[in-house]
């Protein structure tokens, strides 16, 4: 049994570039975030994002999934320039899946419910069928038996991967994770990683914030550091854990090591 | 000082019973206290009133607390609508209804500024004098409930916009993430989570609101609860009519109250629960 058979929403993808990121800008006020960014990503990939907080990793991902708009540049998701001022950003967003740190489920809807508003409200699929497909991926990731509950009355571990399902639930070309799991209590990360895991697996193209340098190294097709809004370095993760060509990269990989997070 | 839950009983009577007897003595012991019940609590006037004389040459303030409900009635449903009209155009963020925001902003600070009252007797009697075909030809009544919808949409949008910028903008934002349309993330991610919040200060504005109908009284031609008490103290010399006319707004006031005490006490219930 092949994995996209394991989870069917993962999309069969020709290889070829996903992503291009092509000098991105992005201010806030006087608060220059984003510095001329460039990033490819092909289908299939997973890149990691690492780096300080505030250096720029989490607006990208919502530049991406045209959360912000972009100062200058443009970014191409499957051969069309999508922040073209014509481009219809909501039928963009439906291809792209994206879950946030602090999990951001609805809390006034049911685990079940929330999976499937987008599907039904926005892509017009029948309740029965959005339901069944939520329950399968409930029950794929041993969620079944929340699908009842609110939100608040699951664990941060939990709500996150219902959060992952809510995103999957639309069959996103494309996912973005933004410091999925720098909310959790640590004992909860785990379930958190191992259904990214899956997803890598299947074949699923990711772009990563993160802060777990080991998962990052283990799950990464490329790593990516950032400081300041700018890229100062990317390659394979054996590569830029093991052997970091700039000084920064080291400076911040010595960093976290001396945190004893790596 | 008991310390047991009996105890605590016995200490809460005793001491609602010193403040009551207090306030009873007060009252029944003051120089003047002959003359404020037989003026304010005449059982015989407050009955008389309470039922209404035609022949008399006075109304019923039973039957005007049913002009009061009405007017409430009617005024709540609009005020609800405009409100909310007003609530979405201050919310909004496109440039094109800049003008339409400024009249907002505008519409709200006059409106809650203005004494109702003043704003009753502009309406009430300006209207009409203006001579204006359909807008100056209407009865009293119309005015009145008018003068109650424009004041309370102004304090009502506020209520409304305060609920809506109570949900998070990270809820809007994982509602666009996943593809929704505005107008779709507002049905069902916004509009559900921001009426939580804004039921309870409602209900309290619908309180206030329902007692308020009373100042319609001002415009003479409403024979509501309040003016039928007016009419009943300047026929008779005494002013029980309006002690019937409190009452009759407590019986309607209080239960409203406790409801909203209810729902508030339900929701605050829920949130420590963790259940919405």
């Amino acid at each position: 049994m092949s994995l996209r058979e394991v989870l069917p929403v993962v999309r069969a993808q020709t290889a070829g570039t996903a992503l291009r990121i092509e000098g991105v800008h992005k201010s806030f006020g006087q608060n220059h975030v984003l510095k001329g960014i460039d990033l490819a990503v092909d289908t299939h990939q997973v890149i990691c994002l690492i780096g300080a907080s505030g250096s720029g990793k989490s607006t990208l991902l919502r530049c991406v999934d045209l959360l912000e708009t972009i100062d200058a540049g443009r970014i191409v998701f499957f051969g069309h320039d999508i922040t073209h001022p014509d481009v219809d950003e909501i039928l963009v967003r439906r291809q792209i899946g994206m879950v946030f740190q602090s999990f951001n489920l609805f809390p006034h809807l049911r685990v079940l419910r929330n999976i499937t508003l987008a599907p039904v409200k926005a892509l017009g699929v029948p309740v029965a069928e959005a339901e069944e497909e939520a329950m399968s991926l409930l029950r794929r990731f041993g969620l079944a038996d929340k699908a009842r509950d609110y939100p608040d009355r699951l664990s941060g571990g939990q709500q996150q991967r219902v959060a992952i399902i809510r995103a999957l639930a639309i069959h996103p070309r494309l996912m973005l994770l933004d410091e999925v799991t720098s909310a959790l209590d640590p004992e909860l990360v785990g379930e958190v990683l191992d259904v990214i895991r899956e997803l890598a697996l299947a074949g699923m193209t990711m772009v990563l914030a993160t802060h777990e340098m080991g998962f990052a190294r283990e799950i990464a097709t490329r790593v990516v550091f950032l400081e300041d809004g700018v890229i100062v370095e990317e390659g394979p993760p054996v590569q830029l854990f093991d052997t970091p060509r700039d000084v920064r990269t080291r400076r911040f990989l010595g960093r976290v090591l001396e945190a004893g997070r790596m | 000082m008991l310390r047991t839950a009996r105890g605590a009983i016995i200490t809460s009577t005793l001491s609602t019973l010193v403040v009551i007897g207090g306030i009873v003595a007060a009252f029944v012991l003051a120089p003047g206290s002959r003359q404020v019940r037989s003026v304010y609590f005449d059982v015989h006037d407050m009955w008389q009133a309470f039922l209404g004389d035609p022949h008399a040459g006075f109304y019923s303030v039973g039957k005007g607390l049913v002009i009061n409900i009405e007017m409430f009635m009617i005024g709540e449903v609009l005020i609800l609508g405009l409100a909310l009209v007003i609530a979405l155009i201050r919310l909004s963020r496109s440039p094109l209804l800049f003008p339409l925001r400024m009249i907002a902003v505008a519409y709200v600070d006059f409106f809650r500024g203005v004494p109702l009252i003043l704003v009753i007797l502009a309406i009430g009697f300006g209207l009409p004098a203006l001579y204006l075909p359909f807008v100056s030809s209407q009865s009293a009544f119309v005015y009145g409930v008018l003068a109650l919808v424009l004041s309370y949409s102004a304090y009502v949008s506020e209520v409304y916009r305060a609920g809506f910028n109570s949900v998070p903008h990270s809820q809007v934002a994982s509602a666009r993430s996943l593809g929704l349309r505005p107008r779709t993330a507002m049905r069902y991610v916004v509009l559900p989570q921001a009426v939580r919040t804004i039921i309870p200060p409602l209900l309290n504005t619908f309180v206030s609101l329902q007692k308020d109908t009373a100042l319609v009284a001002v415009l003479g031609a409403v024979i509501e609860a309040n003016r039928a008490a007016e009419i009943y103290s300047s026929t008779v010399f005494n002013y029980s009519g309006y002690t019937v006319a409190a009452i009759l707004f407590l019986l309607l006031t209080i239960p409203l109250a406790r409801f909203t005490d209810h729902l508030i006490a339900r929701d605050r219930a829920r949130r420590l629960a963790g259940v919405p």
